[in-house]
């Protein structure tokens, strides 16, 4: 076998083994998306044949329906507008805390280093019950500050941040000090417009994070105005009449604005994934 | 930036600068979890806040003799220990995959990454439905059936209930996992390659003596993430079986979850979630000295 031949069986198998693993892999989510657009009686009908993975007269009757049975707009929006909030309010204010550990000279400044990377292994729901119950007291039961507030400041993106910033040269700091900035105007005019790439980072990494979140509304939201989306689904999924079209449906719905933000910021997703891994 | 330091205007902005984050750190992070540990001490129930006393380690002696806290806790060492092997594997198998420079890789690493974009609670109720023990009704046991197996209980079988969850959620998030080997696939210099080969080394021999030592510390860290992510095992129990049946996919978080919120008995909620905090941090802690160490 010469050099040319070995180089076309590589591809056939590369392309051929990758295309049949990876549509068994993907196949729940395929079988998620066509069980959504067949009528109930259908969906288990031929499952043990390859069919089932296709929907012949496919309709977005379910889909309809889930609008009409549940307010699906209401909770994607409450989903993006408390996400959103935790992710501006988080890059603000994790990002100056970071370049003041990364640039500044204070007092405290190791203490606090240390500080934040030791909280780094704090685990969340080692702390649940009493953050429930201080957010409880704060009157903050099933209200956005409840579901916003405590997880503003985190050691992770402050860590993140410092080591970014970090990386900016002194001289361009100077230049600006020079040219009369002052040290916070420094950071906005100056360091946070070349910044973009851990900015997008954080936001991408938060918007998983909290969009996924599923223990701590669970706790916190206890009427239906503000439930978030993945409660929704999962309250959706065990009110009658359970008719696992429309909960296909609903699961394919609750899974696009995660899927835009992926296809927008799949870039800084993967980079903010790998960079956390090679440097530890 | 030596010459800046004690230089009045920068210490101020530094201070204004860190004093949001660390008054929500402390707020909201140290002092809850200050909070656990003075609540583990107590007998502290939610609905009789009057009525809070100090029982100095009687939670810890009830907890040690618990057998529904000993079953929570080997459930969840049970999950770790079984997922963390298998979803590292498959990770690093799909990085294999589609370590490559062909055109369409892309397409592939988006599939294998797919279940990643979808929600863990969208995934636990699609694998719920899939999981159904009736081969009429169960996607997976129409397969086994069609395969000539016997139709499995999955979720509604004790003895299965645990491995179902593994399965699925080794499945959803090997991507992430994936993503990062990656990453450290393109770390290792390709004339490490070459000489192997020229060396007269196979697939399987430059594998073994340059692909995995190469991938050595991204392996330990992945080890590392996912052994802290399985022990915070909690939704998939929750949206899939509540814990059931008989106890067999109750998990430490999930305890905690049912003792403090359901049963109200939150001293002693406190209490399990003192040891499970313990255990995640030295667990943390060591593992981070194993990456270390070389």
């Amino acid at each position: 076998m010469n050099q040319k031949q070995k180089k076309i069986l590589g591809n056939v198998a590369f392309y051929v083994g990758n295309t049949v693993i990876g549509l068994i892999f993907v196949s729940p989510l395929i079988w998620m998306v066509a069980s959504s657009l067949k009528p109930e009686a259908e969906i288990f009908k031929n499952l043990n044949s390859l069919s089932t993975f296709i929907p012949s007269n496919a309709s977005f009757d379910n889909y309809l329906e889930v609008f009409q049975r549940i307010d699906m707009w209401k909770y994607i929006l409450n989903s993006l507008f408390y996400v959103f909030v935790i992710i501006i309010l988080d890059l603000i204010v994790n990002s100056i805390c970071g370049y003041a550990l990364a640039k500044f000279e204070f007092r405290g400044r190791n203490a606090l280093l240390t500080l934040v990377i030791s909280l780094m292994v704090f685990p969340a729901e080692a702390i649940m019950l009493p953050l429930y119950r201080e957010v409880a007291d704060l009157g903050w039961i099933n209200e956005w500050a409840g579901l916003i507030v405590p997880f503003i400041a985190k050691c992770f993106s402050i860590y993140m941040f410092r080591q970014f910033f970090l990386d900016i040269p002194n001289d361009l700091l100077e230049a600006a000090s020079i040219d009369g900035c002052g040290p916070i105007k420094t950071f906005f005019r100056v360091v946070m417009p070349i910044s973009g790439t851990v900015y997008a980072t954080i936001f991408i990494l938060d918007f998983v994070a909290h969009w996924n979140d599923f223990m701590w509304p669970l706790l916190v939201v206890t009427g239906e105005e503000k439930r978030t989306i993945q409660l929704a689904i999962q309250t959706f999924f065990g009110s009658k009449p359970i008719n696992y079209a429309p909960i296909m449906a609903s699961l394919t719905i609750s899974a696009i604005p995660m899927l835009i933000m992926f296809i927008v910021l799949q870039k800084y997703y993967v980079e903010g994934i790998a960079s956390t891994g090679i440097k530890g | 930036m030596k010459k800046a330091v004690g230089k009045k205007s920068e210490r101020t902005a530094a201070y204004i600068f860190v004093l949001p984050a660390v008054i929500l750190l402390a707020a909201f992070l140290i002092y809850p979890a200050l909070q656990t540990v003075r609540y583990a001490f107590t007998n502290y129930n939610i609905m009789r806040p009057d009525r809070i006393t100090f029982c100095g380690l009687d939670n810890f002696i009830e907890i040690f003799q618990d057998k529904d806290f000993w079953k929570a806790f080997t459930n969840t060492l049970y999950f770790t220990v079984l997922v963390v092997p298998f979803q590292t594997v498959l990770a690093l198998a799909l990085a294999l995959l589609i370590s490559s420079r062909r055109k369409g890789v892309s397409i592939f690493r988006a599939a294998y990454f797919s279940p990643q974009v979808t929600s863990m609670v969208v995934v636990a109720i699609l694998w719920t439905v899939m999981y159904n023990s009736n081969p009429e009704s169960g996607l997976l046991n129409a397969l086994l059936v069609k395969l000539g197996f016997e139709p499995s209980g999955f979720l509604n079988d004790p003895d299965t209930a645990m491995n179902s969850i593994i399965f699925m959620s080794a499945w959803q998030g090997a991507g992430y996992q994936m993503m990062i080997f990656l990453a450290g696939l393109q770390g290792i210099p390709r004339d490490q390659y070459e000489a192997a080969s020229i060396d007269g080394a196979g697939k399987l021999k430059s594998f073994l003596y340059v692909t995995l030592p190469g991938l050595k510390n991204v392996i330990k860290y992945v080890v590392m993430i996912t052994v802290i992510q399985a022990m915070k095992l909690f939704t998939q129990p929750y949206v899939m079986t509540k814990g059931g049946p008989q106890n067999s996919t109750r998990t430490m978080v999930y305890y905690v979850y049912e003792q403090g919120l359901q049963k109200r008995n939150f001293g002693y909620a406190c209490a399990v979630a003192a040891i499970f905090f313990v255990i995640v941090v030295i667990l943390s802690l060591g593992m981070k000295k194993l990456i270390k160490a070389d």
